[in-house]
């Protein structure tokens, strides 16, 4: 069995609304597979029709090889689910929490004990350890939610959001769990609302809009599809905006004007081709005030795959450039 | 970076999943404790427990005493039995208000995402009101006995009273539960239960003999399950059972169970968008 995940043409229906519209998408044993969308766009329904939680109105998927209707028991048997609301108990403490977890996966008592120790001192929990949780920060909480799941190390581990609403370095400490669970052989389906975040965690990524999936591929592959970011120039001399941007050209690059005559800003393919521009612009005399280097937005990155924008707001009208989409709007 | 990652790999290259398959005993037993360790953390529900049946007791006995019966200690030989009957029904709510918050917070996702006994949230649950019940029941006993209160019956009709008791509240709680599935907030729940069990409460036998009442509310007290549970706890602690009472007594929660049981079954196990 090759695949973690495999799903064909599923559909989840509520009534006229289709929350999942014909996915079909595989995701690889062991690798970090990405599911990027804005709120809405049927991330968490995919989490929860693979998670057993609810049954689709149409197609098919398998977990682990086990069909999620007929087999739901055996892919309980395997999963771990990370909601995208903590789902831990608010008003147990954390101890109490992976114990009630712990004897509900067969743990005897002792065991228990034991693994729920070693989990609270590896997610840095201990010192809270008999707090209730309801007390303890987003960070704090998103923590224990992840050691919860890993009470016995599940095949396949879903991680509904895991970042959102959590501050820059919760965020980093729930990136770092992330990359060690990769890293110990757990398959984990990632759904995210940031780019970024699925850049720095996924292997593969797709783009999941209206219950569609918009486009599949690496990182890199998506990031040739739309570009990889901008840089911003403010140059010290506005007479030096034509100049700047003739030296770009040199480069292979499209230096664009913006309103303020002494910014400029340049889509990359990647984040390597600003060195030689910066170095070429100074080789020249050039002076910069400042500069600053952009990766596109959840919402360029849809204005790209879609032409609209992540809220699914109507299409901008008017002659766009496609590359135009990539810019880091002002 | 707080964490540091060799003990995070070490936690996480261990645990292998060990095939675990559901246990419907053990995991209900899980789920009972848990309920215990909600009443610990819930200094509310804790008070409503332990105070509030204490209080009553007290309150309705030295209060309305000798006003009623002429003398306190025939009064509480009267109210007893009907304090056990009201302290059960009160608590009963907790378990529909329980199970909303856990439905809305989330928790219940991971719970249902496991390999478990899929009634056993349920089970359990239920397994923790016996233990809710007995403990309320046993801690109005107590006051009621240091205030002078005597079953004539002795231990054995002290043990029967609390089967009553515990049968009669898990048959009642499953209206709260089933409540507790169909409406969208906790404080719905505590709402629309009170708003059940005051009149059933209070339109009984428990606290007055009905002679006095207007016709229309006697109808009622006579319909009236509490009151039909009531009697019947009387008959047995005062060491006079009366089977028909009994067995009255017995209907309602019955018929509510048969009822009520499978559709908050069917409620729980229904999908949640």
């Amino acid at each position: 069995m090759k695949h973690a995940i495999e799903t064909q043409d599923l559909v989840k229906a509520y009534g006229a609304t289709r929350a999942l519209d014909g996915v079909s998408l595989q995701v690889r044993r062991g690798e970090v597979f990405g599911l990027l969308g804005p709120n809405g766009a049927g991330k968490t329904t995919f989490v929860r029709l693979l998670s057993t939680l609810i049954r689709p109105t149409g197609g098919r998927a398998s977990v682990l090889g086990h069909d999620i209707v007929a087999d739901a028991g055996k892919v309980r048997a395997r999963i771990s689910l990370t909601g995208q609301f903590a789902s831990v108990d608010e008003e147990l403490t954390g101890r109490e929490n992976l114990m009630l977890l712990a004897r509900l996966l067969g743990l005897s008592g002792r065991e228990a004990r034991s693994r729920y120790g070693e989990l609270l001192d590896a997610f840095d929990i201990a010192g809270a350890a008999n707090r209730q949780v309801s007390g303890y920060s987003g960070g704090m909480r998103r923590r224990l939610d992840i050691a919860a799941s890993m009470i016995t190390r599940p095949d396949l581990l879903f991680l509904d959001e895991p970042t959102t609403g959590l501050d820059p370095r919760a965020r980093a400490d729930v990136w770092a769990i992330t990359r060690r669970l990769a890293r110990s052989g757990t398959t984990i389906l990632l759904t995210t609302q940031y780019l970024e975040e699925a850049d720095q965690l996924a292997e593969r990524i797709a783009v999941i809009d209206h219950g569609r999936v918009i486009a599949q591929g690496t990182a890199a592959q998506l990031k040739a599809r739309i570009g990889s970011g901008v840089l911003r120039l403010t140059l010290h001399d506005r007479d030096d905006a034509a100049r700047a941007g003739t030296i770009a050209a040199g480069l292979g690059l499209a230096a664009q004007m913006q309103e303020d005559p002494r910014m400029l800003t340049i889509p990359l393919p990647d984040a390597d081709a600003a060195l030689p521009l910066l170095a070429a612009l100074a080789e020249q005399g050039i002076a910069l005030v400042d500069f600053a280097y952009g990766q596109p937005t959840l919402d360029a990155v849809f204005f790209a795959l879609t032409g609209h924008g992540a809220q699914g707001e109507a299409p901008v009208s008017g002659p766009q450039e496609p590359a135009a989409a990539t810019e880091v709007s002002e | 970076m707080s964490l540091r990652e060799s003990r995070l790999d070490r936690a996480l290259g261990s645990g292998a999943r060990a095939p675990s398959a559901p246990r419907p005993f053990a995991d209900t037993l899980v789920f009972a404790w848990r309920a215990v360790l909600k009443i610990r953390h819930n200094p509310e529900q804790a008070f409503d427990v332990v105070v509030t049946p204490v209080m009553f007791t007290v309150m309705f006995t030295y209060l309305f005493g000798g006003a009623l019966v002429g003398s306190t200690e025939a009064y509480l030989q009267f109210l007893l039995p009907g304090i056990l009957v009201q302290t059960v029904m009160f608590t009963s709510i907790y378990t529909g208000f329980t199970l909303n918050q856990d439905i809305k917070r989330g928790v219940f996702d991971r719970f249902r995402a496991m390999p478990i006994w899929r009634p056993a949230p349920l089970a359990g649950a239920i397994l923790g009101d016996v233990l809710r019940y007995t403990a309320s029941a046993l801690l109005v006993f107590g006051v009621g006995f240091l205030m002078g209160y005597r079953a004539e019956g002795g231990a054995g009709a002290f043990i029967v009273a609390l089967i009553l008791l515990n049968v009669f509240a898990l048959g009642i709680g499953w209206i709260f539960t089933a409540v507790a599935l169909m409406v969208r907030t906790p404080g719905t729940v505590m709402t629309l239960s009170w708003l059940v069990l005051m009149p059933v409460t209070f339109g009984s036998n428990i606290y007055v003999a009905p002679e006095t009442m207007p016709g229309w509310l006697q109808a009622f007290v006579a319909v009236n399950p509490v009151s039909h549970i009531t009697t019947a706890l009387r008959g047995v602690l005062d060491a006079d059972p009366a089977l028909a009472a009994i067995g009255l007594a017995l209907l309602t929660p019955l018929a509510v169970t048969a009822i009520f049981g499978p559709l908050s079954m069917w409620l729980y196990a229904r999908e949640r968008g």
